[in-house]
């Protein structure tokens, strides 16, 4: 039995909550040892080839938004799961639910918004399903993504792997994703022209992997930054410490946090991984990064360090300590 | 948000380790000297939510020196409200057919009952948070046949927006829109911490956002009649140190006065519009706080002429007092007679997730700071 009745919305905030919900409901039933590490993308031994198998799901209001729209998400994020596990992207299925009376041209803007995306990550949507339901039945549309790709002999990515001394590694600005949604979602007015990052990933990945010493990628999206380090921190038994005024956020973006009372540290991204390398990988690391349009931000961050009681810390700006929780439910703007 | 203002704002300045290393060494000799004077710790409260969690957020605790106690005040908006208003905004949601309005905030604070208003959204009740009183004003046009409430909760900050959405609510003549006016005023509650004769409070840091409303003028008499120092402080961890050592110094020199770090957002008379708009609206009236009691001229409620948006008037909602959950220790804390960790529950029985008083709901709370960021 779960320790909750009711499914929350905070058990779809990719924090703490989530966990709990993986936890408690689905490894039960599920538990198997693809499954355990609770990654990005699972790994499958077949016919001598080792594969990486993803799904996710998506959901946004409204479907389209500054910078991308649900099936560029819907296609990057499936893409980005499968590229951190060091996989190189195969193929996607496409799931589409849809609610009568969905205008066609917008669910055609979406189709070719995916089919720009696939280009180019270089995958192809192979294989798909639709269903219609009534309305007041689902909101506009859900897209349903799952992916598979083919990790090359010899290459291991796992949190699992990370060594005190790692260096902790961002590729570019958090949070944009997040605020652009909630931005437009509420018609907010923000400024700034704050984007969405979502984007495929693979090449930016697969030029940093030419760099020995990586050790693991994750995907951050929902739940953040802090959510990704405290994972990684529980999976490896290690302390991440991290700088603040190392953390890349445009100041746009910072703003509108700031205003919103949100921390960048727990927003979504679609665009951005956390990287977990050797120190003195770590300069090759980041020029290979910096060489893709998506990686030009990135930036070493903090590393990870062995102590008693592992945790997340945030050393801040003006010389302060402090820990990083994971994200605790919905992330809500404050009253004042 | 215009890139000058915000420039303004929320520069890498206002978080300067160089800045910031100088005036850490600048409030150890003076609060060495400060602490002569009162005779062991200087305590300062930071009376507004935002402070708190600034503070925490900045890992600032750590820095300070010994002598120097930062204690958390009454300024917390869900903190404050007392149980008896939230079982009253708890049982407007469950009036038949109504539409319950509300900043994100207060979904979380249990009812006596041990019910909050996600839990009476799961069991059918029409609950929406909003970001703007006026998106609930938008609602009730959107939705002509449905009753649409606002929670109006919090201090002077709030108070004048949620003044706008009702002015604007029956210039449009809408008759399905009120809301509730659980509205604390900040100066009387520095004179209800001052008149308890157990308080240790050396100066008060004053809150920024809603100095930008009333001004100065308002807290002279703490200055004047308590000889208490008061600082007028930003949000960015620059302000915060700049305001513990105009306060540190104010000790120092035994000169209380009432001054404002944070003058590149706050005028000496305020907003005369916004008051203007609050005064003609909401009148002031008595507040129920949470761990003090319903205190006369603490508050704001509706005026004569804006009665009818009174949403506890329009669906006849009584107060009944309610006690406070069982060894929870919110009241000393806002009243700034104990910290977070003092309280047997903090961390054990009372965690963000399961929180058992409102500072560990609210996300300006005192607890769920110490929590979040480890004190």
């Amino acid at each position: 039995m779960a320790a909750f009745t009711k499914v929350l919305l905070g058990h779809g905030s990719g924090g703490r909550l989530s966990r709990e919900l993986v936890e408690q409901v689905f490894l039960k039933s599920f538990s198997n040892p693809a499954l355990a590490p609770l990654e990005d993308a699972a790994e499958l031994k077949l016919g001598g080839a080792r594969l990486a198998f993803t799904t996710d799901s998506y959901v946004v209001t409204p479907v389209e938004f500054p910078g991308a729209d649900i099936g560029r998400v819907a296609v990057c994020g499936t893409v980005n799961d499968l590229a951190v596990k060091g996989a190189r992207p195969a193929a996607l299925s496409a799931g589409f639910i849809l609610e009568e009376g969905f205008p066609a041209d917008l669910l055609g803007r979406i189709t070719a918004s995916m089919r720009a995306a696939a280009r180019e990550a270089g995958v192809s949507v192979v294989t798909g399903d639709t269903k219609v339901v009534e309305k007041g039945k689902a909101d506009g549309v859900f897209i349903n993504t799952s992916g598979v790709g083919l990790i090359p002999a010899g290459r291991r990515l796992t949190s699992a792997a990370v060594k005190p001394g790692d260096a902790v590694v961002v590729s570019g600005n958090l949070a944009d994703h997040g605020v652009a949604v909630m931005n437009a979602r509420n018609r907010l007015g923000l400024e700034g022209g704050i984007k969405s990052d979502a984007a495929p990933l693979n090449r930016m990945i697969a030029a940093a992997l030419k760099v020995p010493g990586v050790r693991a990628m994750r995907d951050i999206t929902r739940g953040g930054f802090a959510t990704v380090l405290n994972e990684v921190s529980g999976a490896c038994g290690l302390t991440a410490e991290v700088e603040e005024r190392a953390v890349p956020v445009a100041p746009a973006t910072a703003n509108a946090c700031a205003l919103l009372g949100l921390d960048p540290m727990y927003v979504a991204n679609e665009g951005k991984i956390a990287l977990f390398c050797a120190p003195e990988a770590a300069g090759r690391v980041l020029k290979a990064l910096r060489s893709d349009k998506y990686g030009r931000n990135a930036a070493v961050v903090g590393r990870m360090v062995k102590e008693k009681k592992p945790q997340v810390r945030l050393k801040t700006a003006i010389g302060g300590s402090r820990i990083m929780l994971m994200l605790e439910g919905e992330q809500l703007p404050r009253i004042c | 948000m215009k890139t000058a203002s915000a420039e303004r704002f929320s520069s890498p300045l206002w978080r300067d380790p160089g800045l910031a290393a100088a005036a850490l060494s600048e409030m150890e000799t003076l609060a060495g000297k400060a602490s002569a004077l009162t005779g062991g710790t200087v305590n300062f409260m930071e009376v507004c939510g935002t402070h708190t969690m600034a503070i925490a957020a900045s890992g600032m605790r750590k820095l300070f020196p010994k002598t120097l106690r930062m204690l958390s005040g009454p300024g917390c908006p869900v903190c404050v409200t007392s149980q008896g208003d939230i079982d009253r905004v708890l049982a407007l949601a469950e009036v038949p057919g109504v539409i319950l309005a509300t900043f994100g905030d207060m979904m979380k604070v249990k009812g006596s009952k041990g019910l909050d208003l996600h839990a009476m959204r799961e069991r059918g009740t029409d609950v929406r948070v909003v970001y703007s009183p006026l998106d609930a004003v938008a609602l009730a046009e959107a939705e002509p046949s449905r009753q649409v409430i606002f929670v109006g909760v919090g201090f002077e900050t709030t108070a004048p927006v949620i003044a706008g959405a009702v002015a604007r609510a029956r210039k449009a003549g809408l008759k399905n829109f009120s809301s509730t006016a659980f509205f604390k005023l900040v100066p009387p509650a520095l004179e209800l911490l001052l008149s308890d004769p157990e308080n240790r409070i050396h100066g008060f840091m004053l809150p920024g956002h809603v100095s930008a409303i009333i001004g100065l003028k308002p807290y002279a008499f703490v200055a004047e009649k308590r000889r208490v120092p008061c600082v007028v402080t930003g949000f960015e961890p620059l302000d915060i140190l700049a305001g513990v050592n105009m306060l540190l110094r104010q000790v120092v020199s035994g000169k209380p006065a009432v001054e404002d770090e944070y003058f590149r957002a706050v005028r000496a008379e305020g907003n005369p519009a916004a008051r203007r708009l609050m005064d003609e609206v909401f009148a002031v009236g008595p507040a129920s706080w949470r761990a003090i009691g319903t205190v006369p001229g603490t508050g704001l409620g509706f005026s004569k002429a804006y009665e009818r948006f009174d949403a506890v008037k329009r669906f006849g909602i009584k107060y009944k007092e309610a006690p406070e959950p069982k060894g929870c220790r919110c009241g000393q804390i806002l009243l700034g007679k104990a910290l977070p960790p003092d309280c047997p529950l903090f961390g054990k029985a009372c965690t963000p997730s399961s929180a058992v008083g409102p500072c560990m709901v609210s996300s300006e709370g005192a607890c769920a700071a110490w929590f979040k960021y480890g004190g």
